[in-house]
């Protein structure tokens, strides 16, 4: 007898080609090609996708919400990465 | 939902009281804000008890709802009737699962929650301890119960909770062809034969109250609206979200040429809303209280299916243990192991 759950996977959906892979939830599977059946059952039964990742959850590495503002701080500082941070003349055009 | 279970770590336990205070104020300007909580995010127990509740109820909801439904796939009229209806049985165990990682993500278990269904510990909506006695009540399911449920869910769309608000988002888009099928179903009976329509309208006649119940106890005794609102997790109360399917309903039952078994039911110019009958709450009670027609049957027949299906999870264990050695996929090996693993994991790496 198991008593032990199947491991959490997260599951990521390309919805069409061009366009990157998504989030689209998680599920339990005992192995890798059964999330990726269990995903297509899951999450694409009407068509929602044309490739599907499976990626075991506890594989991931997140940054901590405590830490958010420390941890995206060096951003906030630096508005002349932004193309609206520079004055160009009126009139000067395709710039 | 990448953040799961093992990492709700930011709760009250061991910070000061100074700290608490503080993650309490960025998480109620975040519910004033509109903003969505995640599940890494700093929440009051409270908050978090609340919704494991909720969408446990709910998950639980979606899968004993498969059973009323199935009971008819072996009898279904015709083969496009019984494609449509297994069809919508296998949704209602995706949105089952749906919920099931959402609740996950609070810290709770997949087993827990099974485990707590089984043994009557968490609830499922009262409406599936009814039996469905003909074929015209898979459309009257449809079309009332689905759509007192598509009612309730399109505003948990906006719920405060991330992960709760991304499942209902899902749900809600499947749910329109629940409903859909269901009216066409009975719209079809209706035009049929005297006895067909008289089988619809039994039906109609039969789901009706308990659709209504479905929204639960009227404001003034539900025990956890207000609480609820306030956090978001709930946008409108129980009597205006029925308010809204009965003035839904009427027009539709209209077009059906059926009748809803309701003399009260008349339009109130003053109010712009349907006036409707006094509800039976005594028997939206005894059903909770285990004492509906079907309430053994479902949790009999739910952990039987669990119980049955128990070789097959060891199976399958079984089989993911030999064939990844001691990588287990919550080693984060299995992506790189042998056979057709390596294949998938080159096909999903192509950039």
């Amino acid at each position: 007898m198991t008593t032990e759950e199947w491991p959490l996977w997260e599951v990521f959906v390309r919805s069409r080609r061009g366009l990157s892979h998504t989030h689209a939830g998680s599920l339990h599977a005992p192995d890798a090609e059964l999330a990726l059946r269990n995903a297509r059952d899951l999450y694409t039964r009407r068509g929602e996708g044309v490739s599907i990742w499976v990626v075991p959850s506890a594989a991931i590495t997140a940054s901590s919400p405590d830490e958010k503002d420390p941890f995206f701080e060096p951003a906030a500082d630096k508005p002349y990465r932004h193309p609206t941070f520079y004055e160009i003349p009126e009139g000067v055009k395709h710039l | 939902m990448a953040t799961a279970a093992a990492h709700h770590t930011a709760r009250a336990d061991g910070m000061t009281q100074t700290d608490a205070a503080a993650y309490e104020a960025v998480f109620d300007a975040a519910v004033a804000a509109d903003e969505r909580i995640e599940p890494r995010d700093w929440m009051p127990d409270a908050y978090r008890a609340t919704l494991v509740r909720q969408i446990a109820q709910h998950a639980h909801s979606e899968i004993i709802g498969m059973q009323p439904e199935a009971n008819w796939i072996t009898r279904a009229p015709s083969l496009r009737r019984k494609a449509i209806l297994m069809a919508k049985v296998q949704d209602e165990a995706g949105h089952g699962l749906y919920l099931y990682s959402a609740a996950e993500t609070l810290g709770t278990s997949r087993e827990e929650l099974l485990d707590k269904l089984h043994t009557g510990r968490q609830k499922y909506s009262s409406i599936f301890n009814y039996p469905t006695l003909t074929w015209a009540d898979v459309g009257a399911i449809g079309w009332l119960v689905d759509g007192a449920a598509i009612t309730n869910q399109v505003p948990l769309c906006r719920c405060s909770y991330g992960p709760y608000a991304r499942a209902m988002v899902r749900i809600c888009k499947e749910e329109s062809f629940h409903q859909r099928q269901g009216y066409e179903l009975l719209l079809t009976l209706g035009r049929g034969t005297p006895e067909q329509h008289a089988m619809a309208q039994d039906a109609v006649d039969r789901w009706w109250w308990p659709s209504l119940m479905m929204f639960g106890p009227p404001d003034d005794e539900s025990a956890h609206s207000a609480q609820s609102m306030e956090w978001k997790i709930k946008r409108h109360s129980n009597d205006e979200l029925r308010q809204r399917f009965v003035d839904i309903c009427v027009p539709q039952a209209e077009s059906l040429g059926l009748t809803l078994p309701d003399p009260h039911l008349r339009w109130n110019e003053e109010r712009k809303h349907y006036d409707f009958g006094p509800i039976d709450w005594t028997e939206f009670r005894e059903v909770l209280k285990g004492n509906g027609p079907c309430n053994e049957q479902r949790i009999t027949q739910r952990r039987r299916a669990h119980d049955e299906g128990a070789w097959v999870r060891e199976a399958a264990a079984a089989y993911a243990a030999k064939h990844n050695g001691a990588g287990r996929a919550a080693d984060g090996h299995a992506h790189t192991a042998g056979g057709p693993s390596a294949d998938q994991a080159g096909e999903s790496g192509e950039a």
